[in-house]
């Protein structure tokens, strides 16, 4: 046995018992944490494999934004268990019978599923000199170009459509202008004057 | 059972047959970790004194000669503390955050070359290391905060949350600025490209090292850079996850003993880092600011460590005189003015750089 190899079964243990732990975890947070030590470990099995961007990046996304906010949101929300387990023997069967299904056409697939022969042949480590993120952006900016420029309108639709629909103007609220506030001089707001002692204004 | 005898070479220096010639990981790590905790104690310090000095008290000067053994001090008190675990709080969860915190942030020093040739692991991708690990250091807030099970920490720690991502992504694109001007993303490769081209080799004067560095060129990013390391680091002034006129101490109210030891350390620690890491990519790393006898006979690692000190001192410089920023300010600042500017700075640099051939080319490939 070899030291990657060593790290390739920790890594793909852990990782495989805290996917477990995400599903039968009864907290939600600790579901959530469980998640998160998964992605870590798929990050540690991208290195073993050689691609160190992917996974640092997966790290730098994944971790370090998405899951944060996911974090952020489940945390806020107020689960009750009690509540969520009434109905939980009514919808046991269509349950089951989805899980079934779903369990019977991975199967299928993961029966007939080939690789084939080109893809493995063609499946090189990279070219000298070259490492992992140049040989990325070389193929990304070039031979998938258009498709990169169409998974980016994607998000940015996304995201334009995720902040009309979140984004309220009302009217009785007072906001505060930064530019405004920068900008103003004391001669527009500041009036002084030379009180005489003794007299007042 | 090769691999532990693979392992043992690799951690301890010890080959199969015989002594290597190399030094084991772990005694470089051991030395790097003393050195750090050593460095961190007095930075305490210095950051104590620096505040007291501005607002003209006296600070710490009790323990030792001049107060220098204050932080030590601090230290065995802290350890003998009996540790305060509140009720309803998730136990595990509560002592894990911590943990997780100081050790993220003294992970991320693996990476930093804090002389020539002198990082533990001399990776490829080592600013983008720095970058994650740096991402990760909220959870440690965010874990303490939710498992103190308490009202202060929650708050704070929602509050350390949205401000951390907010402001990795304009740290990541003043990131990406200088990779563009490097081209590769070892941090020994940033580090000698400052020192190999740049304003002073344009004037005809390569000695003065000073006027490479990236500080120049990019002198707006390094404003950006610092300023959300402040933000990233939860320091003043922008310490909102902490503030005390309003959240008790935030997401570190129920702590206690060593656990409270371990967040304040990793606090530190990782703002060493962020120091860390605004010298290797503006001020240079560890080459010396002029290249000539005088100057040249310093060691690369004091080199390191005086700019380090120097970028530490602007930090607490900006606590002891700046008042807190109020949350939404902050939020203002992060995502209407460094995202677009530092955004518009990436394709500046980005259409300069292609029109003008400028730009280090020794790196690799």
């Amino acid at each position: 046995m070899t030291l990657p190899l060593f790290f390739f079964y920790v890594f793909s243990a852990i990782a495989v018992a805290s996917a477990l732990m995400v599903i039968s975890a009864r907290n939600p947070i600790h579901a959530v944490l469980f998640l998160i030590l998964v992605f870590f470990n798929a990050a540690g099995l991208f290195m073993l494999a050689g691609a160190e961007f992917l996974a640092l990046m997966l790290i730098v996304v994944y971790v370090g934004a998405v899951m944060v906010l996911f974090l952020f949101v489940v945390m806020m929300l107020d689960v009750d268990f009690a509540s969520l387990r009434q109905g939980f023997l009514q919808y046991a069967p269509i349950g089951v019978i989805v899980g079934a299904v779903l369990l019977l056409e991975l199967l299928m697939l993961a029966g007939s599923f080939v690789v084939s022969p080109e893809v493995t042949a063609s499946a090189v480590l990279p070219m000298d000199g070259v490492d992992n993120m140049r040989a990325i952006g070389q193929v990304l900016y070039t031979r998938y170009v258009f498709l990169f420029l169409g998974a980016a309108a994607v998000l940015l639709v996304a995201m334009i459509g995720a902040i009309v629909l979140t984004l309220q103007h009302k009217s009785n609220v007072k906001r505060q202008d930064p530019v405004k506030q920068v900008g103003r001089r004391p001669s527009e707001t500041l009036e002084i004057v030379k009180v005489k002692s003794g007299q007042g204004l | 059972m090769d691999f532990i005898l693979a392992a043992l070479d690799y951690l301890l220096g010890i080959p199969p047959l015989g002594w290597g010639m190399h030094v084991g990981l772990i005694y470089k790590a051991l030395l790097l970790l003393v050195s750090l905790l050593v460095f961190t104690a007095f930075i305490l310090l210095a950051d104590r004194k620096i505040w007291a000095a501005v607002q003209l008290r006296r600070g710490p000067n009790v323990v030792g000669p001049f107060g220098l053994l204050q932080s030590f001090a601090d230290l065995i008190k802290f350890a003998l503390k009996e540790p305060v675990i509140p009720g309803g709080a998730d136990k595990i969860l509560f002592l894990l955050a911590p943990l997780l915190t100081a050790t993220l942030a003294l992970t991320g020093w693996v990476v930093v070359p804090v002389g020539p040739g002198m990082a533990i692991a001399d990776i490829n991708l080592g600013i983008l290391y720095l970058l994650a690990i740096s991402s990760l250091g909220v959870y440690g807030v965010i874990i303490g905060g939710w498992a103190s099970n308490s009202k202060y920490p929650f708050l704070g720690s929602l509050r350390a949350a949205a401000q951390m991502v907010s402001y990795e992504v304009s740290i990541g694109l003043v990131i990406i600025t200088v990779l563009l001007c490097v081209g590769s993303l070892n941090l020994n490769d940033i580090i000698v490209a400052q020192q190999e081209m740049g304003l002073a080799h344009m004037i005809g004067l390569p000695q003065l090292t000073f006027l490479n560095w990236f500080w120049l060129p990019l002198f707006p990013m390094f404003v950006i850079f610092y300023i959300s390391a402040l933000a990233e680091t939860n320091r003043p002034p922008f310490d909102l996850a902490e503030g005390e006129s309003e959240l008790v101490a935030g997401f570190m109210t129920e702590y206690s003993a060593t656990p409270y030891m371990l967040f304040m350390l990793g606090e530190y620690i990782s703002i060493l880092l962020m120091c860390a890491m605004t010298t290797v990519l503006f001020l240079g790393g560890w080459t010396s600011p002029i290249d000539l006898p005088p100057f040249t006979w310093i060691p690369g690692v004091v080199w390191f460590f005086i700019k380090v000190s120097l970028v530490f001192f602007m930090f607490a410089m900006a606590k002891a005189i700046v008042p807190r920023y109020r949350y939404d300010q902050l939020m203002r600042i992060g995502w209407k003015l460094f995202l677009p500017l530092s955004l518009l700075m990436v394709i500046i640099v980005a259409f300069v750089l292609q029109l003008t051939g400028w730009g280090w080319h020794g790196g690799m490939a």
